[in-house]
């Protein structure tokens, strides 16, 4: 089934509380913060990464799934303080390293980076649109934990 | 929902301090994340916390000191960045080092005793076999789990220490009894059984399981019945390396493996996989391209902190080719080991033969060898696939007795295979 081009709305799980926006950088491959990221410049350092170089500043980050060593938390947290860090983090699958830099920073420096699950359906609908789509992106992960992924424009 | 007990809610509600209320409210946000239905107790920690990442490492725990935070349970730390028992080792800038001191200061003044290693299980901090604990640091993890039989989820940066402030930690993964059962079955067929020489095997095997096995419970069956606890536990380094590995199980070597079948919990192998030794050689080289008389330049081992048994094992070697290394020949350890050490008479040996002794940190994670241009050799799985990235050294991967004798020559020699 082709994805349907025109939805701009889509259900999500809120992992980690908080409201962002931001146009959307989609990273294709799971990257660990820690040895991967810089969190002093804001920069994807892994050199095979297929985003090597971007700055996650602003942005609404997905990735479908995390990987490498816990000391991403703290990577992330940093990123976060350092405003180096994403605006809301879109995922597949639910990670506690990415969600507790989040908890974290929210705890520390009341910066409330929300995360949020999608459906794999939803997932590839919300790939093909970060793809082409201009837009800016919205994400709500309220306390109920119901949340939600707009794309607007 | 999770559910809180009265005295968790009390923790949350800050009547057991700010410090208490921050780490109860990281760990409760935690649990729900990870689905945990409640919260268990927690008989002891291990804190991998100590390692500069940036300011917010530092933030983190200094809010935990200012909150009148203490640990409500026996707590370890792990490596930190800085040899602080012999800082002349040191080679990096002072605004890192002294960031990376006050780190590990602050853990201290949590009530954390300041053991400063990745091995806490060769010191005082052992569990029992069936203890729920928080530990973090990969390697600590998969020891406990496996070699003793505690039980820990792969804890890291935070929660470990929201653990052991609180004494609590969600209760679901590998704390739950039907979630310890193996999902891959690995048949040894030829593993060395001669003991000198075999520790790289175990470190080759680590290597190849954990790729294989991603985030799932290894077993292994076909290890040689005398395996050491050294062994095991450079078996377990390495899976956690390649892979998300927090458990695996040795036919009737492990505590919770007296047979293949209680490895599986009674049920069907979904996977079985057979290793070779040449499958364990293919793992060796793709390690590394060096070559026998290449050039070395220094030896590092002790990738987990090195135990009394295998500094035991490195006099042994020395003393039988009675010759110094010509290189640097470091070894990580901790600084119990190295009081132990020092108690037996065994330290004065070790410097006169030449070693270099690093304890509370480790070569691969801070600058404290002096040279990084050029081939290193290790035995250790886990420094042989970090190191290279870390501080862009070039790795030669051999046994123990391979890298005594190659820094006796000051260049590659394996053992004929």
């Amino acid at each position: 089934m082709p994805a349907d081009t025109t939805r701009a709305h889509w259900p999500a799980a809120a992992v980690v509380t908080g409201q962002g926006s931001g146009q959307a950088l989609l990273l294709e491959q799971p990257l660990s913060f820690w040895g991967g990221y810089d969190a002093a410049r804001g920069c994807i350092v892994e050199t095979r990464h297929p985003q090597h170089g971007a700055n996650l500043a602003g942005r609404v980050m997905l990735m479908a799934s995390a990987k490498g060593s816990s000391s991403s938390s703290s990577v992330l947290a940093e990123a976060i303080r350092n405003g180096t860090g994403p605006t809301a983090i879109i995922m597949r699958e639910r990670d506690l390293i990415v969600g507790l830099g989040c908890i974290v920073a929210s705890e520390l420096y009341a910066c409330h980076v929300p995360v949020v699950v999608v459906s794999s359906d939803d997932w590839r609908e919300l790939l093909a649109r970060a793809r082409d789509a201009q837009g800016r992106w919205h994400v709500r992960a309220p306390e109920s934990g119901v949340g939600e992924v707009r794309l607007v424009g | 929902m999770l559910e809180l007990t009265a005295l968790d809610r009390e923790l949350l509600g800050g009547q057991h301090g700010e410090a208490a209320a921050l780490a109860m409210r990281v760990l409760v946000r935690s649990a729900t994340l990870m689905g945990a239905d409640d919260l268990l107790d927690i008989h002891n920690a291990h804190i991998d916390g100590c390692l500069y990442h940036g300011q917010a490492s530092l933030d983190f725990v200094e809010r935990l000191v200012e909150g009148g935070g203490k640990v409500k349970v026996p707590t370890t730390l792990n490596v930190g960045s800085l040899d602080l028992i012999h800082p002349e080792l040191f080679r990096g800038g002072k605004a890192l080092q002294s960031q990376a001191e006050r780190l590990m200061q602050a853990h201290v003044e949590l009530g954390c005793e300041s053991t400063f290693t990745c091995a806490p299980y060769q010191g005082r901090n052992r569990p029992r076999f069936g203890e729920q604990i928080a530990w973090a640091e990969s390697n600590a993890i998969v020891f406990a789990n496996s070699v003793l039989g505690a039980r820990t989820n792969r804890y890291g940066d935070f929660m470990d220490l929201c653990a052991a402030l609180t004494g609590r930690a969600p209760n679901c993964g590998l704390h739950v009894t039907e979630n310890r059962v193996g999902q891959v079955l690995f048949v040894l067929q030829d593993f060395p059984h001669e003991p000198a020489g075999r520790d790289i095997y175990f470190a080759a095997l680590g290597l190849f399981a954990g790729k294989h096995v991603g985030a799932r419970i290894p077993v292994f069956d076909g290890l040689p019945p005398d395996t050491s606890e050294d062994e095991l536990k450079a078996l377990g380094a390495a899976c956690a390396t390649t892979g998300a590995v927090g458990l695996f199980h040795a036919v009737g070597i492990t505590p919770e493996a007296p047979t293949q079948s209680a490895a599986f919990g009674g049920r069907p192998v979904p996977e079985t996989v057979r290793v070779s030794r040449a499958d364990l050689d293919r793992t060796r080289a793709a390690l590394s391209s060096a070559r026998p008389g290449d050039r070395l330049v220094a030896v590092s081992v002790g990738t987990p902190h090195f135990s009394l048994a295998e500094f035991d094992q490195l006099l042994g070697l020395l003393d039988e080719q009675q010759a110094r290394p010509c290189i640097d020949f470091y070894v990580n350890t901790s600084r119990f080991i190295l009081w132990e050490l020092e108690q037996a008479g065994k330290l004065n040996q070790l410097q006169e033969s030449g070693i270099t002794i690093v304890t509370d940190t480790c070569t691969y994670i801070t600058p404290v060898m002096r040279q990084t241009r050029g081939l290193i050799m290790t035995n250790s799985g886990k420094w042989a696939h970090y190191a290279p990235a870390n501080i862009g050294v070039e790795v030669a991967f051999g046994s123990l007795r391979e890298c005594v004798l190659s820094a006796l020559r000051a260049e590659v020699v394996f053992d004929a295979r």
